[in-house]
């Protein structure tokens, strides 16, 4: 009985642990993006990763209530400014539960670059996304080559870095 | 035995299992929560002077009082 009341307790807890922490998608490396349906602040329909081959992409997600969020923007406005002309394409996909905070937020911080919405959640749920900010670079073959969860200061002249390797790098 | 205990054993611990409070709430569900005012501490600085007002007023050190205490109401 004891024996059978362990084991009980055993498979509790594995089926507990597998409910706190399910396993999701990986996408860093070698794998597309996931498809989306976004849409632009007025209500456009935004084109596919597809088209945006042969540009690097920078995908932003963040929310008008986010600190961090609010740290990353001077910085992907400097990216747009600075690497626009050589294929660098900054997008910053809105996660907030209402469109009208982000409208809010925007007129007080005005941006140089295309800011989306993904009403649904779906494309944040397909990438996968955990934390906020999170950003994910896309290389030039359309490729995800690197996540970057959160924003701190310090962190920026990595992400530099890494987007001038990839903007040298050929189809 | 057996078989009662060991199903009522079974559904206890099935239970708790799956009606745990933990819910995930996913980044973009947490604008409500990210609100000063769902903090634990809404007003640190409020909360930061009153601790001081009555770290003066008691009898022992505090640590929130630079004077330390003694209950002479001295800030």
């Amino acid at each position: 009985m004891i024996k059978q009341a362990n084991l009980l307790f055993a498979a509790s807890l594995m089926f507990c642990l597998s409910v706190v922490s399910p396993v999701r998608a990986h996408l860093e490396g070698n794998t597309p993006p996931p498809h989306c349906q976004l849409s632009f602040l007025d209500g456009k329909l935004a084109e596919g990763w597809e088209a945006m081959k042969g540009e690097v992409v920078y995908v932003d997600f963040w929310a008008s209530w986010c600190p961090p969020c609010v740290k990353s923007f001077p910085f992907m406005s400097q990216l747009t400014h600075e690497f626009k002309d050589k294929g660098l394409k900054v997008i910053a996909i809105n996660l907030d539960e209402s469109v009208e905070d982000a409208k809010e937020f925007l007129a007080k911080r005005p941006v140089n670059f295309p800011i989306l919405i993904d009403a649904s959640k779906q494309c944040a749920q397909d990438f996968g996304v955990i934390a906020m900010p999170s950003t994910y670079i896309i290389d030039k073959k359309g490729f995800v080559r690197h996540i970057h969860r959160g924003f701190r200061t310090g962190e920026a002249e990595e992400l530099r870095r890494l987007i001038e390797q990839l903007l040298i790098e050929e189809i | 035995m057996k078989v009662t205990h060991f199903i009522v054993i079974s559904i206890i611990l099935f239970s708790g299992a799956t009606l745990s409070g933990c819910a995930q709430i996913a980044p973009w569900e947490r604008g409500n929560l990210a609100k000063s005012h769902m903090a634990l501490d809404p007003n640190p600085l409020q909360s930061s002077i009153r601790g001081h007002i009555y770290g003066s007023r008691e009898a022992a050190a505090s640590i929130n009082s630079a004077g330390g205490g003694g209950g002479c109401g001295c800030f």
